[in-house]
């Protein structure tokens, strides 16, 4: 086995990675039971996944052309980057308009602190 | 009401910095790859509506003081400026030239004078959609 073909089971490889996670990403989306859950199985792994293709990209430019692109590098930190704060405003937004938990959630902290809020936040 | 947006306004601090780099790299990117002044003008243009986003709008009036129509104005005075400046050369209206050039740091440049009507579509855009969504998000 030569550089080359050790490279390209490499990125053949992170790329079928990204896209199982991709699937599954997919999957969580239409399996689980609440927005909540939801937003989780749609940021994490559709997050990773989107990464690992990224990094697939690079490695075959910078293996197989030299051309070592910054603006995937750039790409990869910004998905990193906003990809989980989308998710969180998402289920914030959802929160604080009121959409309701799975019926099997156990415990509910945000509720007793918004409660005690509420009165003051209203004067 | 006021809500607690400290994850949002954290992130664009960041984020808003990558992007407007990136404009500025598809901007200068324009003459021989995909890009140019439409595309970098909108770009800085999202970045700023993130900023719009994150914060309210009073608070980006006071970070940019800037009347966004006159940004237009600008970039349209630039883009006839380009046109009629070829009028000095004995050229017709819109000639476009380019040359090579030394440049201490960055080596040899291919400067066009493209790129200048190209800052004129920048500013133009980025002015009309401030203008735009200044406008919409004024009146509630």
């Amino acid at each position: 086995m030569n550089a080359d073909e050790i490279s390209s089971w490499i990125i053949s490889i992170i790329v079928l990675t990204g896209s199982v996670l991709s699937l599954i990403s997919a999957f969580g989306l239409i399996r689980l039971p609440d927005i909540y859950t939801r937003s989780h199985a749609a940021t994490k792994a559709s997050t990773l996944s989107v990464m690992c293709i990224l990094i697939a990209a690079f490695l075959f430019f910078a293996v197989g052309e030299g051309l070592y692109s910054a603006r995937i590098l750039l790409g990869i930190v910004f998905v990193f980057i906003t990809a989980p704060v989308g998710g969180h405003l998402i289920s914030r937004a959802a929160y604080h308009t009121g959409v309701t938990l799975w019926d099997s959630s156990i415990q509910d902290q945000l509720k007793e602190k918004k409660r005690k809020q509420r009165p003051s936040s209203r004067s | 009401m006021k809500s607690n947006d400290v994850i949002l306004q954290t992130v664009t601090n960041i984020v808003l910095f990558i992007i407007l780099m990136f404009s500025v790299f598809i901007f200068f990117n324009g003459h021989h790859e995909p890009g140019g002044g439409f595309i970098g003008g909108l770009m800085t243009s999202s970045a700023l509506v993130l900023l719009l986003l994150a914060y309210d709008l009073e608070t980006v009036k006071r970070v940019l003081p800037v009347d966004f129509k006159h940004v237009t104005a600008a970039g349209l005075l630039v883009a006839v400026g380009t046109g009629m400046g070829s009028f000095f050369f004995d050229a017709p209206f819109l000639s476009q030239t380019y040359g090579y050039r030394h440049f201490p740091v960055l080596g040899e440049l291919e400067l066009a004078t493209a790129l200048i009507f190209d800052i004129g579509v920048y500013l133009v855009v980025v002015g009309i959609t401030l203008t735009i969504i200044q406008t919409i998000g004024e009146d509630r």
